[in-house]
């Protein structure tokens, strides 16, 4: 008999380890052979722990598992209280186009033969049959855009390093996911890290770069352990074919998600933003050619390589082509990772997935794409999910992160922390972003303890457009978004009459 | 527990990674693995093993949020403060902490034991309040919880 019971950093906080010893345990005591495999998370993380047996019909799961339901596991399965059924059958499961994240919490994270049973390779095999030119045009013609946040389409960045000549080029993954609300890098290091292994390996054939680093947050060290375990593994069988790879951790600097600032990071230096030209594909880390990409960009590549482009670009709407892991977070029902194609709309993410409020209270606010995307209100639940959509309403899908707020939330405190964490983060270079945003978190205190003074929020506005035009990355010039939002759609939480519901 | 200083110790350490590209970041991270935080003697050796100024390592600690510059407490609770756990009430979770405790963010309990400090996300957002002890992510803490948690780290 095979168990699942995750290794995954949210089951693992949840107790999955004790759980799995107990599991051990009562199999032993029963006699029952049972073999217990440490898979990643399948994304549902309000059923987590989440604990799955294989039957003939397929994975049945039982979840949240506490170790008082271990027992009842071997005794009746089928009646147990947190009985699940058929764990693919579940509606959050079937209703996802799972592409990148097609082997997610199914294989044991750590097993080549799994990866290669369920599809991993095939991609890397197809490209070693391929131009590096070929490999160029295939990921173009797929329609992927960076999934980091700006959204640029990857093939063109990776032609541009490919055309570059250099002695030394390098494949530079960001794994920072420094946004809140997101955790989607998180999740293939620990389920599937072969997958961005492999992404990688495809990435230096074809731009003709024999170095790999991913760069990952200090704050995931068991996706560090995982991804690392699963490298040596790599190395050992040779699967890399001479694209040599390394992991390097971050140090807690959220600006180090930002690209220039990662690759000043990497070279050992404080992660202070540069300015651009030249575009890193030209003089990138080391000074030498450098595709950076986004973790989920690069796990993307071995699908599309596997299916062929057009499957790819099969999914979608307009210039968002494919699919987006978009993770739900915050105060939600039912919260975790639904990988879908581009064009669902917001509130059927919010409401129709993820079941509205954990708490049930009304929603309030959604903010997505991290702390420098805008709060969207219910009014605007409507949007599509897509790049252009989403910039339309002066908002961002960034990394695919949506944290839910109900209707206890304080949307002038939401603005302030904004700020507070512009400032916060700042690497000092731009004084807007280094000094306006301390103003910014000063004023709206003031405003939070309704103390504020005429002409404040004017203040505040003013000084999100002088942030906006004068910094010289994102931090600086979109923390506006979420602190402008706020104002425009809560005005009551800033003095000021609430929006006629209509009105908006 | 943390080692404390051994300078030769200290330098076995540096010359493990002098070999890589980049050396800085993962010295700092191994010697604050050995030694609990990052000394002045450490900053010299760095400085002098990566035929750098000691400003120049000096600008890398104290960038970084990571690197501490004194010993933290026997203990490390980082409580996250970033939205998706201030939507299910952390933020108020961990105020009544730090209260009870005495203590502000980044402070140290008196006896030593308990550091608390503030960390933006852990990745874990679906299943807040969290926090992580001691390098351990916890999930789903109320106010409770986190009190357990904050005890349990004797
Ligand atoms: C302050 C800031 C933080 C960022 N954090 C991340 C991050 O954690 N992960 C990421 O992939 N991109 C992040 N980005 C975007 C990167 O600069 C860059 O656009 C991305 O890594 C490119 O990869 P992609 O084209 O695959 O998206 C950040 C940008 C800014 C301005
Ligand atoms: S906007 Fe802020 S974080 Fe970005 S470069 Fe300027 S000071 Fe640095
Ligand atoms: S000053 Fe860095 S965590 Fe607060
Ligand atoms: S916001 Fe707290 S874990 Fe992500």
């Amino acid at each position: 008999m095979r168990i699942f019971v995750p290794r995954d950093a949210v089951s693992l906080a949840l107790g999955a380890d004790l759980l799995a010893a107990a599991i051990a345990a009562e199999a032993a005591r029963r006699g029952v052979a049972a073999k217990i495999i440490r898979n990643g998370s399948r994304g549902m993380f309000w059923l987590e722990p989440l604990v799955e047996i294989e039957t003939p019909e397929g994975r049945t799961g039982f979840g949240p598992m506490t170790l008082a339901d271990v027992a009842g596991l071997f005794a009746d399965p089928a009646s147990h209280p947190k009985a699940l059924g058929l764990v693919e059958a579940l509606p959050f499961l079937a209703k996802q186009q799972r592409l990148t994240f097609a082997r997610c919490g199914i294989i044991d994270p750590l097993s080549l033969a799994d990866y290669r049973a369920h599809g991993g390779l095939a991609g890397l095999e197809r490209a070693r049959g391929m131009s590096a030119e070929a490999i160029c045009a295939e990921i173009t013609k797929s329609g992927l855009r960076g999934r980091g946040g700006a959204g640029f389409p990857t093939g063109v960045k990776w032609e541009t390093v490919r055309k570059a000549e250099a002695p030394q080029k390098y494949i530079v993954c960001n794994a920072d996911e420094g946004d809140s609300g997101t955790f989607a890098d998180r999740m293939i290091l620990e389920a599937d890290p072969f997958c961005l292994i492999e992404g990688m390996a495809i990435a230096g054939r074809a731009v003709g770069a024999s170095q790999g680093y991913v760069y990952c947050r200090s704050e995931y060290p068991n996706g560090i352990k995982i991804f690392n375990e699963a490298l040596a593994i790599a190395q050992e069988t040779g699967l890399l074919d001479g694209f040599a790879l390394e992991l390097r951790v971050g140090a807690g600097a959220y600006v180090c998600g930002e690209e220039t600032a990662l690759l000043e990071s990497l070279e050992g230096k404080r992660g202070m933003v540069r300015a651009k030209p030249p575009i890193p594909a030209l003089r990138g880390l080391f000074g030498q050619p450098t595709v950076i990409n986004n973790l989920i960009s690069l796990a993307t590549i071995p699908y599309i390589m596997a299916q062929g482009a057009e499957a790819y670009a099969s999914f979608g709407m307009g210039r968002s082509r494919g699919t987006m892991p978009v993770q739900l977070a915050g105060n939600i029902k039912h919260g975790g990772l639904f990988e879908t194609a581009f064009g669902i709309t917001l509130g059927e993410l919010v409401n129709e997935i993820g079941g509205g409020t954990a708490s049930g209270r009304p929603v309030r606010a959604v903010q997505a794409g991290g702390p420098l995307g805008a709060y969207f209100a219910p009014a605007q639940f409507d949007t599509p999910y897509d790049y252009e959509a989403f910039a339309a309403r002066n908002g961002l899908i960034g990394h695919g992160g949506l944290v839910v707020f109900d209707d206890t939330a304080n949307m002038a405190a939401m603005a302030r922390f904004a700020m507070e964490f512009c400032a916060h983060e700042s690497c000092g270079k731009c004084t807007p972003c280094r000094i306006g945003s301390t103003r910014g978190a000063e004023i709206l205190d003031r405003v939070v303890a309704g103390a504020s003074r005429p002409g404040d929020l004017d203040l505040v506005k003013d000084l999100c457009e002088t942030m906006k035009f004068g910094s010289l990355c994102a931090l600086g010039g979109f923390t506006p978004y979420p602190v402008l939002s706020a104002i425009t759609h809560f005005p009551e939480d800033f003095g000021g009459a609430a929006l006629p519901l209509a009105a908006e | 527990m943390s080692a404390s200083w051994d300078a030769s110790r200290a330098q076995e350490i540096v010359n493990k990674y002098l070999p890589i590209k980049g050396p800085m970041l993962p010295i700092l991270h191994a010697l604050q693995e050995e030694f609990g935080f990052i000394s002045d003697e450490a900053m010299r050796l760095v400085a002098q093993s990566l035929n750098v100024t000691r400003a120049e390592v000096y600008g890398v600690v104290s960038f970084y949020h990571d690197f501490r510059q004194a010993p933290a407490g026997r203990h490390v609770l980082k409580i996250c403060r970033a939205e998706a756990c201030q939507s299910v009430g952390g933020e108020a979770h961990a105020n009544a902490l730090l209260q009870s405790l005495g203590l502000k963010w980044g402070e140290t309990t008196p006896d030593g034991r308990l550091t608390v400090e503030p960390v933006y996300c852990l990745g874990l957002c679906a299943c807040g309040p969290n926090a992580m002890l001691d390098g351990e992510p916890r999930a789903r803490l109320d106010a409770q919880a986190l009190h357990a948690l904050a005890e349990e780290a004797a």
